[in-house]
């Protein structure tokens, strides 16, 4: 029999006051901080990999003895088939850069400046391939792929992820320890209906089964709250901040991530159930 | 014939390091039949109640309930063996949230009946001792005696093979003692053995052909050895002699 499918007379024996306590309260705030840090992680997940899919095909090739040889250089990248685009960096434009670093100078006329030329790779190209064709036909040139200089952001992103990951993991091990507590909790209040029950011959499924339903309940009815509150916040937090969006170009968080959030508390409610039964069972076994 | 439903074979108990609250019991019950249990407070009758409503295991030798041996038992075998055991506990041990009616039900909503089988037996039960128009007073709300007498309702609703007491009439006036003492004994009359641990005197001389167990200090009183061997078949005044 379905253990979350209890009778009337089931209920009366489990008064329900007796096993709520604060159980719905620590669900929220635990499914609240749960969501959160979900969203987080999924808007960071998304960003790396909107930056990484900018960036991979993405490669330079840069000389460093002066513009004499770009247009050469512009030459052997057009002459290879695996490159879709091919643009000179305006030597305008480089100085500007520099000028950022080094001021007026950078602006003088003397300064000697190298050459970059950008380049798209087709997908399923040979980076390693070509950037050897360019190197032979122009000695100087440098073929250097642009993933290479974000890789630190991308490793940082990577990580912020992955505690993101790790959080959502921990709080799920928080919910599931407070779950277990009020259960055994929940067993010590009603032990006096709990032996007689076992005395007149009910078995551990059966006194089990009054509990597990209230415990679905509670973490159903906290995951459903403290998911809403998150929802808004977050729903705050994108509506009035478009900076992500500009930054990666896309919302950080699409409609696939909300369904993952949106399960969150679902699989909350069933960590709590089958934890709570779990620690149910295990407690009333240590009883004859 | 008559079988035996209690076989104890130098069963002893102590709780946890303590010294033994009982020791060498060897003596068996019948079928069947209506005992008294005895002794002074202290000689170990609720310790002995506890293993014979299987609330204890004995710390040694061989306990026998309705033919199985139940010393070594699993703990999932319990529950069956539970089922056909009914105990009124001296506190009465009532839940307290729940109605007379949802208390006397519960051993048939444990053994799994259905509601419809459920209303019949509990509303004849409640008028068998008297607390018909009682049915849904909570125990907080009834008194001494009657607690007791749900508590026997409870007990006995699910037809138990053995009925287990302990001091029933412990908390009631002389009349209703005599009244629970009518109730064990109809329901020993429809063939459920009786075990009732007392104090009262009165009840026991009130029981003609009533058994006696007698404890003192842990072990069992028995000098003719008649709870050891017991007759298989009752005694026939004018019988043939074996």
């Amino acid at each position: 029999m379905n253990p979350l499918f209890v009778t009337d007379a089931e209920r009366r024996l489990i008064p329900p006051s007796g096993v709520r306590g604060p159980v719905p309260v620590l669900i929220a705030i635990m499914t609240f901080v749960m969501v959160v840090v979900g969203a987080a992680g999924l808007a960071l997940a998304n960003t790396s990999a909107v930056v990484k899919s900018g960036v991979e095909h993405r490669y330079s090739i840069q000389i460093s003895d002066g513009a004499a040889k770009a247009p050469a250089a512009v030459a052997a990248a057009r002459a290879q088939p695996g490159i879709s685009r091919v643009a000179q960096v305006p030597p305008e434009e480089l100085r500007r850069t520099l000028e950022r670093w080094l001021g007026p100078a950078g602006q003088e006329a003397d300064l000697p400046l190298p050459a970059i030329v950008d380049v798209d790779l087709k997908p399923g190209s040979d980076p390693a391939a070509i950037g050897r064709s360019i190197e032979r036909a122009v000695p100087g040139a440098r073929f250097i792929a642009h993933r290479t200089s974000l890789e630190p952001l991308l490793k940082a992103l990577r990580g912020l992820t992955l505690l993101a990951v790790g959080l959502v993991l921990l709080i799920a091990l928080a919910s599931a320890a407070a779950v277990v507590l009020a259960a055994r909790g929940a067993l010590d209040t009603h032990r006096g209906t709990i032996e007689v029950m076992h005395g007149i011959g009910a078995t551990d499924e059966q006194v089990a089964r009054l509990f597990v339903r209230q415990i679905a309940i509670d973490a159903l009815l906290g995951g459903i709250a403290g998911a809403a509150a998150a929802g808004i916040i977050i729903a705050l937090i994108l509506g009035g901040a478009n900076t992500a969006t500009m930054l990666a170009g896309t919302p950080p968080i699409g409609w696939n991530d909300v369904l993952w959030l949106v399960l969150l508390p679902i699989a909350i409610a069933l960590l709590a159930t089958q934890v709570g039964r779990g620690a149910l069972m295990r407690a009333l076994r240590e009883r004859l | 014939m008559t079988g035996t439903i209690v076989e104890f074979d130098r069963v002893g108990l102590r709780y946890g390091t303590g010294a033994e609250v009982l020791r060498d019991l060897d003596f068996r019950l019948n079928q069947g039949a209506f005992y008294f249990l005895t002794g002074p407070s202290g000689a170990g009758k609720t310790s002995l109640l506890k293993l014979l409503y299987l609330a204890q295991r004995p710390t040694r030798g061989r306990m026998t309930l309705f033919g199985e041996e139940l010393s070594h038992a699993p703990r999932e075998a319990m529950p069956s063996f539970r089922r056909r055991i009914g105990v009124v506990f001296q506190d009465f041990r009532l839940i307290r949230h729940l109605s007379a009616f949802d208390n006397v039900a519960l051993p048939l909503r444990i053994s799994g009946h259905a509601d419809q089988d459920i209303e019949g037996p509990v509303r004849e039960m409640l008028a068998w001792v008297g607390l018909a128009d009682r049915a849904s007073a909570r125990p907080p709300t009834l008194s001494g005696g009657e607690q007791q007498r749900v508590a026997i309702a409870r007990a006995v609703i699910a037809r138990p093979e053995l009925v287990i007491a302990d001091e029933p009439t412990g908390n009631v006036d002389a009349a209703m003692a005599e009244r629970i003492l009518h109730l064990l004994t109809a329901m020993n009359g429809l063939g459920t053995t009786v075990i009732v641990a007392t104090h009262d005197v009165g009840l026991i001389a009130a029981t003609p052909g009533a058994q006696l167990i007698r404890l003192e200090k842990g072990a069992l009183v028995d000098p003719t050895g008649a709870l050891r061997h017991p007759p298989r078949t009752p005694p026939r005044a004018e019988g043939p002699l074996q």
